[in-house]
């Protein structure tokens, strides 16, 4: 990994240009993401309430960190935000992979290329709008969720006024923003099959279970695991949609991790313990990261 | 194909059109309607539209003062992170270095951390600093997840550049400064402009950082769009009329690059 540079012949530079050429954007990202890091190492060892400011700012040793694992709400929202990830992700993976075998297959050009590029439409909407819009669709009144199921019968229900119907409408406008992100993938997965291979199968077998065991699977499990590791990583960020659509109500119904954290931090203030529980949520996040580019970029060098 | 498969195919198509675009069509609807349309129950689909909407939400200097600082705010973070990406991406596209592989990771491990996790600290440093309710302090802390994109697209695409031409270059008497300026640069324009469409989209889309660092000077458009939500009758015309007007530059970009657009939210894990 770090074995001494290769002197080429014709590399034609000095041992520090690449130095040169690095050095801005490394130093970008050190004071605005690691010094902030640091001060937030410091803010989790102290008492530092802003209500309660006349106190001081007092070192307290690990007590935050005590008090934050000793906290039945933080593994609550934890749990939650698990909990919300096996509800999501086996849907999305579900329809995502329907989605891609529909558009994976021939003819109807036309019609696939529009459903293609309406995939991307989700996935840019602004994630607050998201949220604004589900708090529409999901109106007790005159939202549209409650038209559709009215058409089957359905007495009309207070989605966002409960805790069921609040954590399953957020867990509905996740599997709509996030599903397409799901079918792209698996759909570039499908395109890397030779198609000489593919064309071959398509003539031995009518079946498309086999063809898709068989021959499609292995190209799609690289993207598979991608999927797993970046939507984790996804979920635990995940802020702007629950935070318009239900601002982690009712109750706690909703409250995910960073939800509660910037509750914790920005609502009471208590930024010891915040800064403790996001520093807890970064060791989370860096073991995934590196899962991830174990897996991902080895080819690298 | 038998003609009923086909037909399930193309109904299949269809379903998954309708259920993607609908939450899109139905906001840009509600935007066209009059308060007593969008309160009916059950939703009507068929209505006079009217614009009234749409000229509240321009006449507010508060929407329209947020799309400006939205726009200074996406267009300078995403600047100074090309300016900054492009060099690196040109340094680990080019040279060996000792530790080039962990360098690479550290960049594209950004894209993982929680946006909260890095707000908290900011905040108290901004405070302390007196860059609260700037523009500045959101260029700078947006370039954390920007520039791990420009890096990762940008490496990639100058690492396409056939190697003669620099050979030539150099044998001409070019530094490595004049390479990376007259070679890499005019030829990677492809990558770099997908790059600073995906740093304008997730810029203009970010919601936490933006409510944590400002107050009322430098709200962005999903801040104010957030704000409309309090009080008892909310005006969901209006609400509805601002998400059109932020959502639809954002769509059209990711239309320009939806080619790219597995690679630009995966970091390139796959093809």
């Amino acid at each position: 990994m770090s074995a001494a540079p290769p002197r080429r012949s014709y590399s034609g530079y000095g041992r520090f240009t690449p130095l040169w050429f690095l050095a801005p954007a490394v130093l970008a990202l050190l004071v605005i993401g690691i010094y902030p890091t640091l001060f937030a190492l410091v803010t989790s060892l102290r008492q530092y309430n802003l209500t309660r400011s006349r106190d001081g700012f007092p070192f307290i040793g690990l007590a935050n960190y005590q008090q934050v694992l000793s906290d039945p709400t933080f593994w609550e929202t934890l749990g939650r935000t698990a909990k919300f990830f096996l509800c999501v992700m086996p849907a999305e993976i579900g329809l995502g992979l329907g989605i891609a075998l529909l558009l994976h297959q021939p003819g109807l050009g036309a019609l696939r290329a529009l459903a293609r590029v309406s995939l991307v439409i989700p996935l840019a909407t602004t994630y607050a709008v998201v949220g604004l819009l589900g708090r529409l669709i999901f109106n007790r009144d005159f939202g549209i969720a409650n038209g559709f199921i009215g058409l089957f019968g359905v007495p009309a229900f207070d989605w966002l006024g409960n805790s069921a119907g609040a954590f399953a409408a957020i867990c509905i406008m996740d599997v709509w923003q996030w599903t397409p992100f799901c079918a792209l993938i698996f759909l570039s997965g499908l395109s890397m099959v030779p198609v000489e291979i593919e064309e071959a199968a398509r003539l031995e077998t009518g079946s498309k279970a086999a063809l898709l065991r068989n021959v499609q699977l292995p190209y799609l499990l690289p993207g598979f695991t991608a999927m797993l590791i970046l939507r984790s990583a996804d979920v635990l960020k995940l802020f702007d949609v629950v935070f318009t659509m239900t601002r982690g109500g009712p109750g706690a119904a909703t409250e995910l991790i960073s939800v509660y954290i910037q509750r914790v931090g920005f609502r009471v203030f208590d930024l010891g313990t915040a800064s403790a529980q996001a520093l807890l949520l970064l060791v989370i996040t860096i073991i995934l990261a590196r899962v991830y580019i174990r897996f991902f970029y080895r080819e690298i060098e | 194909m038998p003609r009923f498969g086909r037909l399930l195919h193309g109904a299949g198509l269809l379903l998954v059109f309708a259920v993607t675009i609908f939450p899109f069509y139905w906001m840009v609807s509600s935007s066209f309607k009059t308060q007593t349309d969008l309160l009916a129950s059950p939703p009507v689909w068929l209505f006079t539209p009217t614009l009234a909407n749409y000229a509240e939400v321009f006449a507010d200097q508060k929407v329209v003062g947020a799309i400006v600082n939205s726009l200074i705010v996406a267009v300078f973070s995403t600047l100074l992170a090309v300016v900054l990406g492009t060099p690196a991406a040109f340094a680990l596209a080019r040279y060996d270095f000792r530790g080039k592989s962990d360098l690479w990771f550290w960049f594209i491990s950004n894209r993982f951390i929680s946006p909260i996790v890095l707000a908290l600290p900011i905040y108290l440093v901004a405070q302390n600093i007196g860059l609260l309710d700037t523009h500045l302090i959101l260029i700078l802390v947006y370039i954390t997840f920007i520039l791990p994109i420009v890096v990762w697209i940008c490496t990639d695409q100058f690492r396409s550049i056939p190697r003669d031409l620099e050979e030539a270059a150099r044998l001409e008497g070019a530094s490595q400064f004049d390479i990376f300026w007259r070679i890499y640069l005019p030829l990677g324009v492809p990558g770099i402009a997908v790059s600073a469409i995906f740093g304008f989209i997730f810029s203009w889309n970010e919601l936490l950082y933006a409510l944590v660092l400002t107050r009322r000077a430098v709200q962005t458009a999903p801040v104010v769009a957030t704000s409309f939500m309090s009080g008892y009758e909310l005006p969901w015309g209006k609400i509805m009329a601002t998400g059109t007007v932020i959502v639809l530059p954002v769509t059209i970009f990711a239309l320009l690059v939806s080619r790219h657009m597995v690679r630009g939210l995966t970091m390139g894990a796959t093809k």
